[in-house]
């Protein structure tokens, strides 16, 4: 294990107009790492996110990202092309809205495969045999891999989503409300999932999500924000064991026991 | 051998900023020391902050004044100031911890719920799980069990299914929250054994036992957290 993190983020500020979408924003993530970021709806943690992720240009700030050649480059300054293919190749983003990260009509299959093929793979076999690997791995039937994902449940979809973007073997994924919109069922079965190949593939993950829950299941460590600042970070359970900043006290006292 | 574990000066309180800001203050000057090799416990009156104490050593709470100095990876942790990063390090290598419930996670059966400290220190996944076998077997466990995730067992079924977790690395720090609660005698017994073994193996131990059979098989010194109550210093 390296000594460096992967992801160095400083002072990252993004405002829309006069508006704050988040503000300062500054943490290190390492490999192996997932942070969850939480709040309320509004609060900046999708700004951030997409931010950091380079689907916005923050208004200042910086992000550098340590390259598998280990030298670290700054996101902000990296061409369109370049950012594209991170994204294609080191990078997964697992949308909350599973419309949105797959394509609904193509098969289930060419889904997963389209990510092999965007990074030069080229035997169809071989792309068909990672995709039904893949596909088990999120736990969806062999049998289902000609099946478009509009024929899919929410849950197979979100499922689908997962596989399409890990089958590259990225480094670092953008998860937006990974669980959200799902049966309570549904959700542990995916949480489950997403945990398992999170350890086993020593992932690094930034996951938005506003059910604490959500964060202390999947995530080491934890930044609650609030109108586009970050008013508390720390180890998950120290945030949720012993929340110090107001509005985290408020957040943890409103979860409802069950 | 160097101390493994240091504790000096450290306050803790809790401000609810939900009721006016009122500050609850938990404990202060709290100031100790384990040796290597000994079972040390925690003793006091509940509510005067014996688990706090135990939950700031584990990283759980926040400090609000002193140190805590662990002997970790070849030198020494503040974990009073450390990073998140650190304590998360000094957690998997150093200081273990069995709470007095299992926080289980939904699918994960109860053989790899013991397995999973040893796997996250890097020992392959099969020879892990031989190791919770032999532990679970040891407290008794019934083998039907092994393959279901924990969360619809009795409270003494999952208090061993923890024990086993804490139990099966060799963390060179242990602290241990009230681990023999829900057991009968017969797991008690298993349960005193292996804080037994730990001793033996050189592990510093701090505890919480309101059991007094257990607290008396297993203990080497009492530290009376009444004299750390926070409203005493000033006093």
């Amino acid at each position: 294990m390296t000594d460096e993190p992967l992801l160095r983020v400083s002072a990252l500020s993004k405002f829309y107009g006069s508006r704050v979408g988040c503000e300062n924003v500054s943490f290190d993530l390492w490999p192996g790492e997932v942070l969850a970021v939480v709040g309320e709806s509004g609060s900046g943690k999708t700004t951030l996110l997409n931010c950091l992720s380079t689907r916005l240009l923050p208004s200042s700030g910086t992000a550098s990202y340590r390259m598998r050649d280990g030298q670290f480059r700054e996101l902000y300054r990296m061409s369109e092309a370049e950012r594209r293919f991170l994204m294609r190749t080191d990078w997964g983003f697992v949308h909350q809205n599973p419309a949105d990260g797959l394509r609904m009509t193509v098969s289930a299959g060419a889904n997963v495969g389209e990510r092999l093929m965007a990074i030069g793979d080229r035997h169809y076999g071989k792309i068909r045999a990672t995709a039904v690997d893949w596909l088990s791995r999120v736990e969806i039937d062999e049998d289902r891999i000609d099946d478009e994902p509009r024929a899919f449940s929410g849950g197979m979809r979100q499922r689908l989503q997962i596989a399409r973007n890990l089958v590259t073997g990225p480094r670092l994924v953008f998860m937006d409300e990974p669980t959200g919109g799902l049966d309570v069922s549904v959700q542990a079965r995916l949480l489950d999932l997403l945990r398992g190949l999170v350890t086993d593939l020593g992932l690094a993950a930034i996951v938005v999500t506003h059910d604490l829950a959500v964060a202390r299941l999947l995530s080491q460590r934890m930044m609650v924000m609030k109108d586009g600042r970050v008013v508390e970070s720390g180890l998950t359970d120290r945030v949720l064991d012993d929340p110090r900043a107001p509005y985290t006290q408020l957040l943890v006292s409103s979860i409802l026991q069950v | 051998m160097p101390t493994p574990l240091v504790v000096s000066d450290v306050a803790k309180s809790f401000t609810m900023h939900l009721r006016d800001g009122i500050k609850l203050p938990v404990v202060a000057g709290v100031s100790f020391s384990i040796r290597a090799g000994e079972c040390a416990v925690l003793g006091g009156p509940s509510g005067a902050g014996k688990s706090s104490i135990l939950k700031m050593l584990y990283g759980n709470y926040a400090v609000d004044e002193g140190q805590i100095i662990v002997q970790h990876a070849d030198g020494l942790i503040d974990l009073a100031t450390a990073s998140p990063r650190t304590v998360l390090a000094v957690r998997r290598q150093t200081i273990g911890y069995v709470s007095q419930f299992l926080r289980t996670v939904p699918r994960v059966s109860a053989l790899d719920v013991v397995a999973e400290p040893l796997v996250e220190r890097g020992e392959e996944r099969e020879a892990a799980r031989e190791k919770a076998r032999a532990l679970l077997a040891q407290l008794n466990l019934p083998e039907k069990l092994w393959a279901l995730p924990p969360a619809t067992f009795s409270g003494g079924e999952q208090q061993r299914v923890n024990i086993a977790r804490g139990f099966i690395t060799d963390h060179p720090v242990l602290l241990l929250d009230e681990p023999t609660a829900s057991l009968d005698a017969r797991n008690r017994d298993v349960a005193i054994a292996l804080i037994a073994e730990k001793k033996a193996a050189g592990v510093a131990l701090l505890g919480i036992f309101h059991d007094n059979d257990v607290r008396e098989a297993v203990v080497d010194r009492i530290i009376d957290v009444t004299a750390f109550a926070a409203g005493k210093l000033a006093a």
